[in-house]
């Protein structure tokens, strides 16, 4: 029934945004009762993931205590927005705690058109004249520019990013400040509110005092970022269950240099006899982080193995550096598979009501990438019944039927869809499911009963006379 | 024979005891065939290998994928671009249905190995196979000792074993396994003369048919061993049994192949069967008027057949002879020719004489591939003359021409391989035999022992000294107790056999000497395995594609092959076409999965002479032939930094040669400087400008600053010059592979006449003009 009701509900909303551009910011008192004393943004862009710390401090002003805090995006970083996280803060200075805060998608009625929202739960409602501290996390995928938007082998990368120099809130802003943070001290163009300035690898824009609810104030830097800007277009990531003792993880990569293209000619000699005044860009390095007490590793593409890989492992965690069989430059794509098997015992447990669930790591093993779609496939034993899968964000699930060797019913894969992975996505996950350990003896079974026949069968035709004539 | 109540239970023991050991060997000889061929896997990985078993793996590719019907009718538009290639009717479809049929099974098991792995797996699998149809072939020659040793050999034989590692999924891998069957099944029949066997053995034929263009070789040997039987008086119906149903349902079921179809009929490959028919037919007549006819009305009758056979034969010999002569290659093809004519291909077809499969082997190459066998070829055809039968005949038959064959041509040193084994087998069985006999004819414990079943207790004697030799002494009986249904059949074979065994026994060596020769003869044989396996672990598993060096500071891959075929399959359009000698025409359709101009499948030699043209002339000509036929990028092979020989420079005089061949305005001396091929400063400017060389060695002076090139051992004679039709897009790691994209026109175009000129160039014979203009 609510989803029937949404285009009912579209309707007047969408009227009640447009109005509310024009009768703020008096009308809805409710949301407006907080205000933010001081508001710090720290915007890190030295890779081409996007991390936005912002720290709010949140009062009171209303009479009824508030217990929720809105965060607003503009539309250009709500479609980029990878993971946004909060925290409330107490404590000082080293004796801070962080505590994690709710954050769930909201849709506010008087928003300018376009403003994407988030509700941040706060643990204790605030009274009047209360004041909390609350820090963010957000992060931003696909969101620096290349500009120029095509690149020789020596030109180094120069990149837009454009964002408002005011916070974009649904409340008033006593105080805010933002750092900008660049990888280099060479920064092109950077557009100027007063009081902006620039020291070093750091822009600093603010403080502005007394900003009303939904000032923006759109500002373009045009900076070098040289970093890999290394996308995964499609990660398949298999996982097979196996209770004989394993688990098997094959990955599936496609992956893309998503900065500047490479125009004109690739020269091996110049990447190779002044590896720090070409290509700089570009990149032939990757690192996986695997799981500790990983074995059997390989690294292959479709054409077979790639030679060029590296594993350290210890107890704590696995590291796989690799190189893709070329390096790669702005455009330049490469597809490659790499797969290992983890001790079982690790990953699989089973739970008080007797169900087992399979604990694993979601995203992507490797560091700083964006996966643009992550597909995470586990593929349960044969006989499982009753998959569900606990994520703590929201994915897209559906199962499937795989036959893998000498099936006859078929594996139940639990299939869990996500778009726009970053590495803040790495946390576990869980898949529970109810399996009787009968079932890992059928496909023994049925090689001993086949073998038994096919000697049955031999000696009951050495013994039997076929021919006709005697 | 005539055993006695009282051992009969005992012997029957010995001999379900020998049989169960010969399975045992076989399946062991069967694990060894399969696992001597894995060092390819383990050393380096389980890749397909080469050249050809890349065109062979994608056809594969595209069978599981598309099914039967769309492979018959594949038209191949991603090669031989603008021509394309009906693949359905071009190709051997043996080995891919054979995978094909391989990858279903295990799919509908829910085996999940990819095609890969099948297509890896395939020559070790039918070489274990083509060891135990050696085992029954030599089995029907000399009974079953032999055909253990026979087997064992062909396991690994490193001839074969060259053709066969893992990954090297070429055509012969299945062929030999199907050749050597059809000639057991072909003996079987003349053994036998069982219908059923004729019938087997055609089906063989046409499998051997589907599977290799070697097939000529069955229906070019069996008509001679027909012929040779009947010449030399060993007429028999089951001759007649074995061939004529060969011939005709043969030849029905090869004409069902698209590849062949009505060559079976039609090329002078097959006229000998169909003479040998001929001649059979008329035999059989001769014999069986002789049968019903007194001798007197005999000798009239054969005098009229004789005259009026006579005319007739000669009328159609004549009817042939023209129809064969009115063919420029007399009915022959290529290969076929220079197979009888040794020097037909280096005069006449540079492309087959630029492959270094088709040359003629060297000495030392005979010592690699057959190793000891070379050397007891001979004793094993001593073997087969005491006592010779119709079998031992074929043998004999089979080895020497194999043998003339492998000297024409070392791709043919594989068909040698199954018959040096076959002979080897018979000669070393015979050979420990004889020994074995004389030791325990001398052992003072064995004199007094029971003389009833002499070769019942040698065989006891032979157990612990070699096991392979055990089941020799006892197959006439064996094969009475365990194939007593079929004892009817066996009974030819065993007559001569058993004759010789009790003429054997009585020649006698001395003690010492037999025990000095079984310990030589054992010696030789470890010998075999010992270079085999070295054979097999270092000469013959590298996969071609990924080259391995060992230096002080460890193992070096150079696996550059692979890096351009992977930035060409995802860095470039999907339609883009791309120009490279013919050699690596198969691996960029299968690797990289782009159209080529030419490749391995050497059809049209106007085509690949186009492409050897282009590679030869100056840059400005060759853009405008590659620009002709809508190529993107070029892909040259340079080993100069890293000496890797096998490149396109020293592969360049073939381009020269084979584009001379259609155009003329290309010239080999123009390439030479007194007659020798070179790059250096003495080069001449003809080789200096061309295409091949300033794309080999582009910037190659940047590397070291003296532009010495490690294969040719020399510095370059020209170093700095710049591209102005083409620009480097890739190169890999190390410079082995370099690919060039050819420049769009607007950058050529700058006065009028040029533009007109190249609109109109779009005929080769116009471009030619614009060449041989060109002064450079």
């Amino acid at each position: 029934m609510p989803m029937e009701e949404q285009p009912h509900f579209r309707v007047p909303l969408s009227l009640l945004l447009f109005l509310s551009l024009f009768l703020l910011p008096t009308s809805f008192s409710s949301t407006h009762d907080l205000q933010i004393l001081n508001a710090e943004r720290r915007i890190d862009l030295t890779s081409h993931i996007i991390k936005v710390y912002l720290t709010l401090k949140v009062e009171n002003l209303g009479t009824s205590p508030a217990s929720e805090v809105h965060l607003a995006f503009s539309p250009a970083e709500a479609e980029h927005l990878a993971i946004v996280k909060a925290a409330a803060t107490s404590g000082k200075r080293k004796k801070k705690t962080y505590i994690p805060l709710d954050v769930k998608s909201a849709e506010l009625p008087d928003g300018p058109n376009g403003t994407k929202f988030f509700t941040v739960t706060l643990l204790t409602s605030l009274n009047k004249g209360e004041t909390a501290t609350l820090e963010v996390l957000y992060i931003l995928t696909h969101s620096l520019e290349p500009f120029p938007v095509e690149i020789t082998q020596s030109e180094s990368q120069l990149v837009y990013f454009r964002d408002s120099a005011i916070l974009l809130s649904p409340y008033h802003v006593k105080e805010q400040t933002t750092f900008i943070k660049t990888p280099s001290t060479r920064v092109e163009s950077f557009t100027v509110v007063d009081p902006a300035k620039r020291a070093g690898t750091e822009l600093k824009y603010g403080p502005y005092e007394d900003q009303p609810p939904y000032s923006y104030s759109p500002v373009l830097v045009h900076f070098e970022n040289n970093n890999p800007f290394a996308v995964v277009e499609e990660l398949e990531r298999e996982i097979e269950i196996s209770h004989w003792g394993n688990v098997q993880v094959t990955e599936r990569y496609r992956l893309v240099h998503a900065g500047a293209r490479h125009k004109g000619a690739f020269s091996r000699v110049e990447y190779q006899t002044r590896p720090d005044a070409t290509g700089v860009s570009s990149f032939k390095h990757l690192l996986a982080k695997l799981p500790p007490k990983v074995h059997s590793v390989y690294y292959r593409d479709e054409i077979g193995n790639v030679s060029t890989s590296n594993l350290r492992t210890d107890y704590r965690k696995s590291e796989l550096e690799f190189q893709p069989r070329y390096p790669l430059f702005g455009g330049w794509k490469s597809t490659f598979v790499i797969g290992y098997g983890l001790p079982l015992q690790d990953f699989l447990f089973e739970s008080p009501d007797g169900r087992r669930y399979l604990n694993f790591t979601f995203g992507c093993p490797l560091t700083q990438t964006v996966v643009d779609k992550l597909i995470l496939k586990v593929v349960l034993p044969e006989g499982s019944k009753d998959p569900t899968a606990v994520i703590p964000f929201q994915v897209d699930q559906h199962l499937e039927i795989k036959y893998s060797y000498l099936d006859v019913i078929g594996r139940t894969v639990v299939v869990l869809e996500k778009s726009n992975v970053v590495p803040e996505h790495n946390v576990p996950f869980q898949v529970y499911y109810t399996f009787n350990p009968i079932f890992m003896l059928a496909e023994p079974l049925m090689l001993s009963i086949a073998i038994f026949l096919f000697f049955v069968a031999s000696v009951s035709y050495l013994h039997a006379d076929l021919s006709i004539r005697k | 024979m005539a055993a006695s109540d009282a051992p009969n239970g005992d012997v029957l023991i010995r001999n379900a005891f020998g049989s169960v050991l010969a399975f045992l060997i076989l399946l062991l000889i069967g694990v060894l065939a399969f696992s001597i061929r894995l060092f390819s896997v383990i050393k380096y990985e389980s890749v397909i290998h080469e050249f050809d078993p890349y065109f062979n793996y994608r056809v594969t590719q595209f069978l599981t994928k598309n099914g039967i019907y769309d492979f018959w009718n594949w038209f191949d538009d991603r090669t031989w671009y603008p021509l394309g290639r009906v693949i359905g009717g071009t190709v051997y479809p043996g080995l891919t249905l054979t995978a094909g049929t391989l990858y279903w099974f295990l799919h509908s098991l829910n085996i999940p190995l990819s095609v890969e792995t099948v297509c890896v797996f395939t020559a070790p699998i039918f070489s274990a196979f083509a060891s135990w149809a050696t085992f029954l072939l030599t089995k029907e020659v000399k009974g079953v000792g032999a055909g253990l040793t026979a087997a064992a050999l062909l396991a690994m034989v490193p001839s074969y074993i060259s053709r066969s590692v893992a990954g090297s999924y070429d055509n012969e891998a299945v062929a030999i396994f199907a050749l050597i069957f059809t000639f057991y099944l072909y003996i079987k029949t003349l053994n036998t003369g069982s219908l059923f066997y004729a019938t087997l053995n055609s089906l063989s034929y046409f499998y051997m048919v589907c599977s290799w263009g070697g097939y000529t070789f069955i229906i070019n040997l069996i008509p001679m061993h027909v012929l040779l039987c009947i010449v030399t008086g060993r007429y028999s119906s089951r001759l007649y049994i074995a061939y004529a149903p060969l011939v005709v349902l043969g030849t029905l079921l090869a004409a069902l192949v698209p590849v062949v179809g009505f060559n079976a009929v039609m090329t002078s490959e097959h006229f000998a069967s169909f003479l040998v028919f001929i001649i059979i037919h008329v035999v059989a007549l001769v014999y069986y008027i002789k049968g019903i006819l007194s001798p007197k009305m005999f000798k009239v009758a054969l005098a009229l057949v004789v005259s009026i056979g006579l005319a007739v034969c000669c009328a159609m010999v004549a009817v042939i002879i023209a129809l064969v002569a009115s063919s420029p290659t007399k009915g022959w093809s290529g290969r076929s020719l220079s197979l009888l004519d040794p020097t037909y291909a280096s005069k006449y077809i540079p492309i087959i004489a630029s492959v270094s499969e088709h040359q003629p082997p060297t000495w030392p190459s005979y010592f690699m591939d057959i190793n000891v066998l070379a050397f007891l070829i001979p004793a094993g055809i001593i073997a087969c003359f005491s006592p010779l039968s119709d079998a031992s005949l074929f043998a004999v038959l089979y080895i020497v021409l194999s043998v003339y064959f492998s000297g024409v041509m070392v791709r043919l040193m594989l068909v040698l391989a199954p018959a040096a084994c076959i002979l080897s087998g018979i000669a070393l069985s015979q050979a420990f035999d004889v020994f074995t006999r004389s030791i325990k004819f001398q052992l003072p414990s064995l004199s007094d022992h029971s003389h009833i079943d002499a070769r019942d207790a040698s065989s006891e004697n032979i157990v612990p000294d070699d096991t392979i030799k055990t089941d020799k002494s006892e197959d006439t009986p064996k094969e009475r107790m365990t194939k007593r249904s079929k004892k009817k059949e066996k009974e030819p074979v065993e007559k001569p056999p058993t004759k010789f065994q009790i003429k054997k026994r009585l020649s006698v060596l001395p003690f010492e000497a037999s025990i000095i020769a079984v310990i030589l003869l054992v010696l030789l044989v470890a010998f075999y395995v010992v270079h085999c396996v070295w054979a097999a672990a270092e000469a013959y598993s590298a996969p071609s594609i990924v080259l391995t060096s060992h230096s002080n500071d460890g193992l070096h891959v150079f696996d550059d092959f692979r890096e351009a075929y992977a930035w060409l399959s995802h860095n470039t359009d999907v339609d883009d076409k791309v120009a490279s000698w013919w050699d690596y025409g198969y691996q960029t359709t299968a690797m990289a999965n782009r159209t080529v101009i030419v490749d391995n499948n050497t059809w049209n030699n106007t085509h690949i002479a186009t492409v050897g043209t282009a590679m030869s002339s100056p840059e400005k000509a060759a853009w405008e032939i590659f620009h002709s036929l809508d190529v993107k990028y070029v892909l040259v092979v340079f080993g100069g930094l890293v000496g890797y020989p096998s490149d396109d420079i020293n592969k360049f005089l073939w381009m020269v040669r084979i584009g001379g061949g259609v155009f003329p305005h290309i010239k080999e001396p123009d390439y030479l400087r007194d007659g020798q091929y070179r790059i250096d400063s003495m080069a001449t400017p003809t080789m200096l400008n061309c295409l091949m060389y300033k794309l080999s060695y582009y910037r190659f002076v940047e590397t070291d600053g003296k532009a010495f090139d490690r294969v040719r051992r020399t510095e370059i004679g020209k170093k700095y010059f710049k591209l102005t039709h083409f620009e480097e897009v890739f190169t890999t790691h190390h410079w082995m592979v370099r690919i060039y994209k050819l420049k769009p026109p607007k950058n050529r175009i700058r006065g009028k006449n040029k533009k007109s000129k190249s609109k109109t160039s779009s005929t080769t014979t116009s471009k030619r003009k614009g060449t041989r203009r060109n002064p450079f």
